[in-house]
C-alpha cells in the first residue's frame, strides 16, 4: 500500500462503499477480480463498506458504489438512505443502470411470473427498475459486466476529481479500430453499430455478436440498424431479443413491438 | 446448557447474496435457530419464456456472478441434450479445462478472501494486505492465472462470451494455452502452500449425519454431466433430477429447499470428494489423507479442506488436459445446430456443487418451461439442520454469545453460499 502522502503532501483518500441490490453481484466481484492491480486500487481509496469481502461497515462514505436494480420496497427504501449518506452516488453495471437482464420479467405480468417459478407461495416483487427510478444518479458505469479498466479510470478521475466522460461513438467504431472481422459478414446478428463504446469491442472481440448491454450510443440510429438487421434475414423476434436483453433499449423495443404487433406485456396463463 | 444466548447477524458478510442468522436460547432451552434467505428473486425460469434457444446460455450465465461460466456451461448442454448434440472431444476438453479455471478461482476466491479471515481474527482480507503481504500476493497469484485461463479460453472471466451451442466461437491461441500451463506448473508450489497455511487453521470439531449428493464418477472425478449418485444409495439418471431434488418452498427463505432420503442434504466439495473420493488425482488424494480427509465425512467446515483439495485436483487435471489440446491439431470449433421440439436437462458440478438447467423447447426452438436447481439452495435445508444442532451443542460446552456467532458464521461461510444464485 502506498504511503499516506506523496513528496511529504498528504493524499485524499475518498471513503468508498459498495451495496449491491436485485442482481449477480458480478460487477463487485469484478473489483476484486483485479488481482493484478487490486493493492494499486486500494491505495487510491478507503473501503469503509463491502458486505461481500468484509464484514466491518460504517455509514460514513463519500461514494457509494450501487450495483443492482430495485425489485422490492424495502430495496427501494434502503438506496434512498445510502443516497442521503453518500455525495457520489455511482451506479455500477447494466442492472444499476438500466434494469438489466432482470428487466426481462417486466415483460409479463407480474402475478403469472410469481405464479410460474414458486406456484402458490406467496412472494414479494414489483418490477425491475434501474436506480435513477428511484433516487439522483450521479454517474453510470456501463456493461454486463463492468469493465475493471474502465472502472479503474473512473475511480482515479473520481479521486483526482478530474470529469468522468464516456464515449459518444459506438462499439463499432472500437471494433473497426481492432481489425475485428465484421460479424455481420460471418451472418451473426450484432448491436456493435447502436452500442455505447468503452468495452474496446469487448464480445465482438470473441467473434460473440453485441447485445447492447452498455445501452444506446450518442445519436445511435436504431432504426436504421433494424433495417440492416432485415437486410440480413433477422428475424423480428431476433433483433427484440437483442434489443431488450438488458434494458437499455427499451423505448425502440416497445415502438418495434407496437409496429410488429408484438404487445408489451403479455398475459400469460400458468401451465403446471 | 447454557442459560441463554442471543445471536443475531443481519445480511451475513463475506459470503454472495442476503441471509440472516438467528440463534435464541432462553432458560436453558432452545427457543429459534435459523438461517434466513431475504434475497429479492429475479425469476430467471419465467423470463426465459418465448426466448429462443440462443438467448438461455447468455441469459441464464447472469444467475451467477462468481460461477458464470458453469451456469453457461449448464445451459448450453441442456439446449444440446434437448436438440440431440453431442459436443466434439476437442469442445468437451476446452470446456472442462476452462470449468476447472473457474472451479480454481471460485475455491481460491472462497479459501482466501472468504474464509481464511475468520481464522485469523481479521473482518476481511484487506488488513492482511499489510500484515500479511506474502498471503495475500499469493492469493492473487492463484486467483490471476485461473482468472486469465478464463478470459483465453472463455473470451473473458465472468459472462464468458465464446461458449455457445455447438461449441466455441473461437479457439484459444495455443501459445497462450501453453503460457497458462507453465503458470499452472508454478501454482502447484503456491498450492503446497496453501494447504501448509489452512493446515495451521484450527477446523471446528463438529459432526451431524447427512446425506451427500453429486455426480457419479465413471473413471474420472465427475464435473460435466452423468449420473446421479448420494451416499445413501440413491443412484438417478441426470434426467430425473426433480425426484433427486423435491424442491419446495418456506416461509423462512426466498430460495426454495430441496430434500432426498431424509430432512436435507448436502452438495459441493465435500459431497464430490464423499462420493468419487476414488477418482481424485493421486497428488490430491494423498493431501486429502494428510489432512484426514476421507469418505464419509461428516463436518460441514471440512467443506473448506474439500476445496484445497480439489484446488490441486484440477490444476493437475488442467496441465494434462493442456498437454492433450496441444498435441492435437484444431478441429472446426463450432458445429451447426439444428433445434426442434423437445426437453433437455443437464447436471453440471458447479464450485458449490451440483447444478441442474432443464428447458422445454416448441418446435421453433423457443422455451415453454424451464427450471434450474441451485447448489446452494441444495444446501440451505442442511445449513439450517447444521445451525440447530452447532446452537445446542455449542451453547452446552458454554461458549460465549461472540464464540458462538462467529462459529455459526464460519458454518455458513464454509459452505461457500451463492444466495442470490440460490434465489435466482
Amino acid at each position: 500500500m502506498s504511503a499516506d502522502t506523496y513528496l511529504g503532501v498528504p493524499l485524499h483518500r475518498p471513503r468508498v462503499a459498495f451495496f449491491e441490490f436485485t442482481a449477480c453481484e458480478g460487477c463487485q466481484l469484478q473489483i476484486l477480480n483485479n488481482e493484478a492491480t487490486l493493492l494499486d486500487f486500494l491505495s487510491l481509496v478507503e473501503v469503509v463498506s463491502f458486505r461481500e469481502a468484509m464484514k466491518e461497515h460504517s455509514d460514513d462514505y463519500e461514494i457509494a458504489f450501487v450495483e443492482g436494480s430495485i425489485t422490492r420496497a424495502d430495496e427501494a427504501a434502503r438506496l434512498k438512505k445510502i443516497r442521503k449518506n453518500a455525495r457520489v452516488l455511482v451506479a455500477m453495471g447494466s442492472c444499476a443502470c438500466f434494469g438489466g437482464v432482470n428487466q426481462l420479467k417486466n415483460r409479463f405480468d407480474q402475478k403469472w411470473i410469481k405464479q410460474e417459478v414458486y406456484g402458490k407461495f406467496p412472494i414479494e416483487s414489483e418490477k425491475a427498475r434501474p436506480l435513477s427510478d428511484i433516487v439522483d444518479v450521479d454517474l453510470e458505469i456501463y456493461g454486463c459486466p463492468i469493465k475493471k479498466e474502465e472502472v479503474e479510470k473512473i475511480v482515479t478521475n473520481l479521486v483526482l476529481g478530474k470529469a468522468v466522460t464516456h464515449p459518444k461513438y459506438p462499439v463499432c467504431m472500437e471494433c473497426m479500430a481492432n481489425d475485428n472481422i465484421c460479424l455481420y459478414k460471418v451472418g451473426e446478428p450484432c448491436l456493435g453499430p447502436v452500442t455505447r463504446a468503452g468495452c474496446d469491442a469487448w464480445c465482438p472481440g470473441s467473434r460473440f455478436g453485441c447485445w447492447g448491454c452498455r445501452g444506446p450510443a450518442d445519436a445511435a440510429n436504431v432504426d436504421q440498424l433494424i433495417s440492416i438487421m432485415e437486410e440480413h434475414n433477422f428475424s423480428t423476434d431476433t433483433i427484440i431479443d437483442r434489443l431488450e436483453c438488458f434494458g437499455g433499449f427499451s423505448e425502440f423495443v416497445d415502438a418495434l413491438k407496437k409496429k410488429s404487433g408484438k404487445s408489451k406485456t403479455k398475459k400469460k396463463r400458468a401451465r403446471k | 446448557m447454557k442459560v441463554s444466548c442471543n445471536v443475531n447477524v443481519h445480511h451475513l458478510s463475506r459470503v454472495e447474496g442476503h441471509g440472516n442468522i438467528h440463534i435464541k436460547i432462553k432458560d436453558g432451552k432452545l427457543k429459534e435457530a435459523s438461517w434466513e434467505v431475504v434475497e429479492t428473486p429475479r425469476f430467471f425460469e419465467a423470463m426465459l419464456v418465448g426466448k429462443k434457444w440462443d438467448n438461455a446460455p447468455w441469459i441464464c450465465g447472469r444467475i451467477c456472478g462468481i460461477c458464470s461460466i458453469g451456469h453457461t456451461l449448464a445451459s448450453i448442454r441442456a439446449v444440446e441434450n434437448a436438440f440431440g448434440i453431442v459436443p466434439s472431444e476437442q469442445t468437451r476438453k476446452l470446456r472442462l479445462l476452462l470449468k476447472h479455471m473457474e472451479t480454481l478461482q471460485s475455491h481460491i476466491l472462497h479459501l482466501y478472501f472468504l474464509a481464511a479471515p475468520d481464522f485469523v481474527n481479521a473482518g476481511s482480507v484487506f488488513p492482511l494486505i499489510k500484515s500479511h503481504p506474502d498471503v495475500v500476493a499469493r492469493a492473487a497469484r492463484l486467483k490471476l492465472v485461473a482468472n486469465d485461463a478464463c478470459d483465453v479460453i472463455g473470451g473473458r472471466r465472468l459472462h464468458p462470451t465464446t461458449t455457445v451451442v455447438g461449441g466455441f466461437t473461437m479457439v484459444p491461441d495455443k501459445r497462450e494455452l501453453e503460457l497458462i500451463k507453465t503458470r499452472l506448473e508454478g501454482a502447484m508450489v503456491d498450492l503446497s502452500q496453501t494447504a501448509e497455511l489452512f493446515r495451521s487453521f484450527p477446523i471446528p470439531d463438529f459432526s451431524r449425519e447427512t446425506e451427500f449428493v453429486s455426480l457419479k464418477g465413471q473413471g474420472d472425478y465427475p464435473f460435466i454431466g452423468g449420473d446421479l449418485v448420494s451416499t445413501d444409495g440413491v443412484r438417478m439418471k441426470e434426467k430425473d433430477y426433480a425426484k433427486m431434488t423435491n424442491e419446495y418452498s418456506v416461509k423462512q427463505s426466498t430460495a426454495k429447499w430441496a430434500r432426498l432420503s431424509r430432512d436435507s442434504f448436502a452438495v459441493g466439495a465435500l459431497a464430490r470428494l464423499n462420493n468419487n473420493f476414488v477418482y481424485l488425482h493421486p497428488t490430491a488424494r494423498e493431501l486429502s489423507e494428510s489432512f484426514g480427509l476421507r469418505p464419509v465425512n461428516h463436518n460441514p467446515y471440512m467443506n473448506n479442506v474439500a476445496q484445497l483439495i480439489e484446488c490441486v485436483h484440477v490444476t493437475l487435471d488442467s496441465i494434462n488436459l493442456i498437454n492433450e489440446i496441444l498435441d492435437t491439431e484444431w478441429d472446426e470449433p463450432r458445429q451447426p445446430v439444428k433445434h426442434k421440439k423437445g426437453t433437455g436437462v443437464a447436471a453440471v458440478e458447479v464450485p458449490r456443487g451440483i447444478l441442474y438447467h432443464s428447458y422445454e423447447f416448441d418446435k421453433d426452438g423457443k422455451i415453454v418451461k424451464s427450471d434450474c436447481v441451485i447448489p446452494t439452495g441444495q444446501n440451505h435445508a442442511n445449513i439450517q439442520h447444521d445451525l440447530k444442532a452447532l446452537a445446542v451443542e455449542f451453547a452446552a460446552g458454554g461458549k460465549k454469545d461472540a464464540d458462538i456467532e462467529l462459529l455459526a458464521e464460519m458454518l455458513v461461510r464454509s459452505y461457500d453460499p451463492c444466495i442470490s444464485c440460490s434465489v435466482h
